[in-house]
């Protein structure tokens, strides 16, 4: 096998420029040239909550990054990114912004309310003439059901300027919102909408989610439907009749049940007597069913979160200054790498400067190409980049001397170029196979910032291997075809001077000190 | 440049050498005063914990460079102690790089930090945009320290594992762990003397060290094992064999070190200088000097300490009877000259019976030329070039 590669050097550098080609063409389709970056080198904020059990269920913690992220990008903060880390963390991050509002919005349980319709994007109702004042009542149930048959002209006019985004999405986007605003507290009627993107205006919560005993989702007894059934505690229940004998008078009026601001289904009334046992009929699967039982139970997240969540916040100065720190490590650190290989190695120097730029090149293709799987490069991610380049510089150092070796030891170039290339890949297969088992177990070990360092020497170390075969050694046997290499010219670094042998012809003669 | 590879050579053939592992007594003793100093300063100054693993806020104040002065640093504690708020009464404020103050408190409310927040940026004029803070709860350094632990048994078990797969000697990685033990030790006690800062990027940093160190380790052992084995070995005992492949990797240990350190310095001054504080500086300081004590105790410890393990093994003391055997007995056939183009044809000595009667040489008195004392004329031409110290007899030109 080593004879045919001996063979044909040139075949195998075409083929591994043709592989960076193929690879940039990837890119190309992808068509970012800019890395993803990290929240510390473009700013923004990150919120990592830590459940209370150190292994929480995986279906658990996707029911929780699901709840999060409905309730991040409800609040109306665009772009955040809820996912979660481990079996025990969620990390909720806003690139390029912060907003402090947001560690609340996070943490807080989530809020499910029984509220009364007003108005709706189907029937306007008392919308329709403007608004008016709602009658004098006490009574939280009394109140909501007064303030629906006249909600106040403002709230009219709130609800006139929100639109829902069409074909669902609960993202109510209305002209002043704002995030910190608290758009669903139940004391207070809000404008939602529902994932059909309806719009309604909806009064102050008569029942709230702390009101509800438990939920579950079952079939009815003579339906072909399914339906949830609700247990709701003395106080709620009381409310819950009043409302429920309201509106079933009233041509069997619907409610919403909202969560998180967002209206999940709007049963109508088809009781005027319920009060602590009720159930909402019409499922139409057992699947929604238990979604909305789900919803209802655990309004509150399925996973308790501890009540220190981390917060940091990384300002664009400090983001523009850890960029270009990184960055001018990066260029000093290489600069200087190339500049020592020049000096000492010469010749192979070049061969030095031209796999590192090759693999510089790889390396970037493969951040750019990782970076669509959601791979973001981090100051520690530019760190191990920049440490990656000793590992790699190391691999030719191990071969060259190598070779020098086996030329000390009497060989011509092109001989001591192969018998110092088996040598030195087991030395180097040793010692990468090191290096990648110890940025493993540190991608595996640490914590969510270091990550990225781990990731990227492991990245580093794989595509120096993947560089010393398919383009440092046949860039060496080609080159050994070069008299300037093979006779040992005093810069090609293989001299007999640079190896400091004394000319071949003596060296025959007293060569059996040695 | 020149002079270094002339040393490369020598080192390569042993005409020049260093013996590192004759002289470990004088390693050790240089190491084992810096694991002392190391130790004593971990022990009495203990280990600067970040807020990571302790809890607290650090606000990052960044401002132009002109404006990192002392003054606004003593501007922004008296503006944060003299909030009211109670943990936020004793801050530490420090200069960090050319372009950031850095103020830490307790853990604090996120609207405390708020109220912080747009304190400081009016103490110093700035939008509080420009204000960055990481706030951490104490309850969580205790799980980035355990799993740092974990990860560090881990690491250490599959290092153990590789290394005995590789070299299929256990005494070979018993040297590699204490070397491994020592870079650590050293890389702590500087991080405890110097008061650096001890962040989960220090500890990713220790981790990766632990890789870089073995790396070292690995190299050594490799030339060590194909010097003490097979052909190479030759006259050579356990000891030298392992001493000569110290010497003929020194130069790649020295290049490999050089060119190893050169980023993590450019790394360490970028975190150091211009930032002053945060992950860089944190991995490259304990990168730097843990990759400097690593190419020192890949030749000072490992080695002589594998040297020394593995002196009363059976197959060492083989190798070093036999090297010894050879050196006693003297080349049997060092008295008989050695053939060499234009050697006259009687002093040939595979001259064959039929040659000789062609040649007209009588045996006989070839045999009487063969009990004389060897001279001058009786060597080839160049023979003697290079010998400098002639035996005596060959001073007389007795012909």
């Amino acid at each position: 096998m080593a004879a045919a590669k001996v063979a044909r050097p040139g075949r195998t550098l075409i083929l591994f420029l043709a592989g960076l080609g193929v690879l940039f063409g990837l890119v190309a389709i992808g068509g970012t040239w800019k890395p993803e970056l990290g929240l510390d080198l473009q700013g923004g904020q990150r919120i990592t909550l830590r459940a209370k059990e150190a292994n929480v269920k995986p279906d658990a913690m996707a029911e929780a990054v699901k709840i999060i992220n409905q309730r991040v990008n409800g609040s109306g903060v665009a772009e955040a990114n809820v996912s979660s880390q481990g079996n025990r963390n969620v990390v909720v991050s806003i690139p390029g912004k912060s907003n402090q509002k947001l560690v609340d919005i996070v943490q807080r349980q989530a809020r499910l309310g029984f509220r009364l319709i007003a108005c709706s994007s189907e029937n306007p109702g008392p919308c329709a003439t403007g608004g008016g004042t709602p009658a004098k009542a006490s009574g939280r149930a009394e109140e909501a059901l007064a303030w629906r048959k006249a909600p106040p002209a403002a709230w009219v006019t709130r609800f006139e300027q929100s639109t829902c985004p069409p074909g669902g999405g609960a993202a109510l986007q209305s002209g002043e919102k704002s995030a910190s605003e608290d758009v669903d507290a139940p004391g207070t009627p809000m404008v939602a909408c529902d994932a059909n993107g309806r719009k309604f205006l909806l009064s102050a919560a008569p029942v709230e989610g702390k009101d509800l005993s438990n939920a579950s989702a079952g079939q009815g007894q003579n339906a072909v439907d399914y339906l949830v059934d609700l247990r709701l505690k003395k106080d709620g229940a009381a409310r819950f009749l009043k409302v429920s004998k309201a509106l079933y008078s009233n041509g069997q009026e619907a409610f919403a049940i909202v969560l998180d601001g967002k209206v999940l289904q709007t049963p109508s009334m088809v009781d005027g007597n319920l009060s602590s046992r009720s159930s909402i009929t019409g499922q139409r699967s057992l699947r929604e069913a238990t979604d909305l039982a789900t919803s209802l139970k655990f309004g509150a997240l399925p996973v308790a979160f501890e009540s220190d969540p981390k917060n940091e916040t990384i300002g664009p100065s400090l983001a523009g200054n850890q960029l270009s720190a990184g960055i001018w490590a990066g260029i000093v650190g290489l600069a200087l790498v190339m500049l020592y290989c020049l000096l000492y190695y010469r010749g192979l120097g070049l061969v030095v400067i031209a796999s590192l730029i090759a693999a510089g090149l790889s390396t970037y293709a493969m951040v750019l190409l990782l970076a669509g799987a959601g791979f973001t490069l981090s100051l520690p991610g530019i760190a191990g980049l920049i440490v990656a380049v000793g590992i790699t510089a190391d691999s030719f150092i191990v071969f060259f001397e190598r070779i020098r070796d086996e030329m000390r030891d009497g060989k011509t170039m092109r001989v001591a170029v192969e018998a110092g290339w088996v040598r030195a890949r087991n030395t180097c297969l040793a010692a990468d196979a090191v290096s990648l088992s110890a940025a493993l177990v540190l991608y595996i070990f640490a914590i969510d910032e270091v990550r990225g360092f781990a990731f990227t020497l492991g990245l580093s170390t794989v595509i120096d291997l993947a560089i010393f075969f398919w383009f440092t050694k046949p860039a060496v046997s080609w080159l050994g075809r070069f008299h300037f290499f093979s006779s040992g010219h005093k810069l090609s670094g293989l001299g007999t001077e640079t190896l400091g042998v004394d000319a071949p012809a003596s060296a025959a003669i007293t060569g059996g000190a040695a | 440049m020149g002079k270094f590879s002339r040393l490369g050579n020598d080192l390569y053939n042993g005409h020049r050498s260093i013996d590192f592992v004759g002289r470990w007594k004088r390693w050790y003793a240089i190491s084992a005063v810096i694991v002392i100093v190391a130790i004593s300063g971990l022990v009495v100054r203990g280990l600067n914990l970040g807020i990571e693993f302790v809890g607290g806020t650090e606000y990052s104040v960044s401002l132009p460079s002109e404006k990192v002065t002392q003054h606004n640093a003593d501007k922004l504690r008296d503006v944060v102690a003299g909030l009211g708020i109670k943990d936020a009464e004793q801050p530490v404020v420090t200069t960090s790089g050319e372009k950031a103050i850095l103020v830490q408190t307790e853990p604090l409310s996120s609207d405390d930090i708020t109220k912080v927040k747009s304190a400081m940026a009016k103490a110093v004029g700035i939008h509080v945009g420009d204000i960055s803070h990481d706030s951490i709860g104490s309850s969580w350094g205790k799980d980035v320290l355990n799993r740092a632990i974990l990860g560090l048994i881990v690491f250490l078990v599959i290092v153990v594992l590789f290394i005995w797969a590789y070299f299929r000697e256990w005494k070979m990685s018993v040297a590699a762990i204490v070397a491994l033990a020592h870079d650590l030790v050293i890389t702590v006690g500087i991080y405890a003397l110097s008061g650096f800062e001890v962040s989960p990027a220090t500890v990713t940093g220790i981790l990766t060290i632990l890789g870089f160190s073995l790396y070292d380790t690995v190299v050594v052992f490799d030339k060590v094992r194909e010097n003490t084995t097979g052909g190479k070995a030759a006259s050579r005992s356990y000891a030298e064999g392992a001493n000569l492949a110290v010497n003929q990797t020194l130069v790649r240990s020295i290049n490999t070190s050089i060119v190893a350190l050169l980023p993590v310095a450019a790394i360490l001054y970028a975190g150091v200088v211009q930032l002053g504080s945060g992950s860089l500086k944190d991995l490259a300081l304990a990168l730097f000097v843990g990759m400097a004590a690593g190419a020192y105790s890949s030749i000072f410890i490992a080695t002589p300490l594998v040297v020394q393990l593995k002196r009363n093994d059976g197959d060492v003391e083989a190798i070093n009877r036999r090297a010894a055997a050879r050196r006693a007995a003297v080349d049997p056939y060092a008295s008989v000259p050695s053939f060499a183009e234009g050697m006259p044809v009687y002093a040939d000595p595979t001259t064959t019976a039929l040659e000789q009667a062609r040649h007209g040489i009588d045996p006989e008195q070839q045999r009487a030329a063969a009990q004389r004392p060897m001279t001058r004329d009786r060597l080839p031409k160049g023979y003697l070039k290079e010998q400098e110290n002639l035996p005596e007899e060959l001073e007389d030109d007795g012909r």
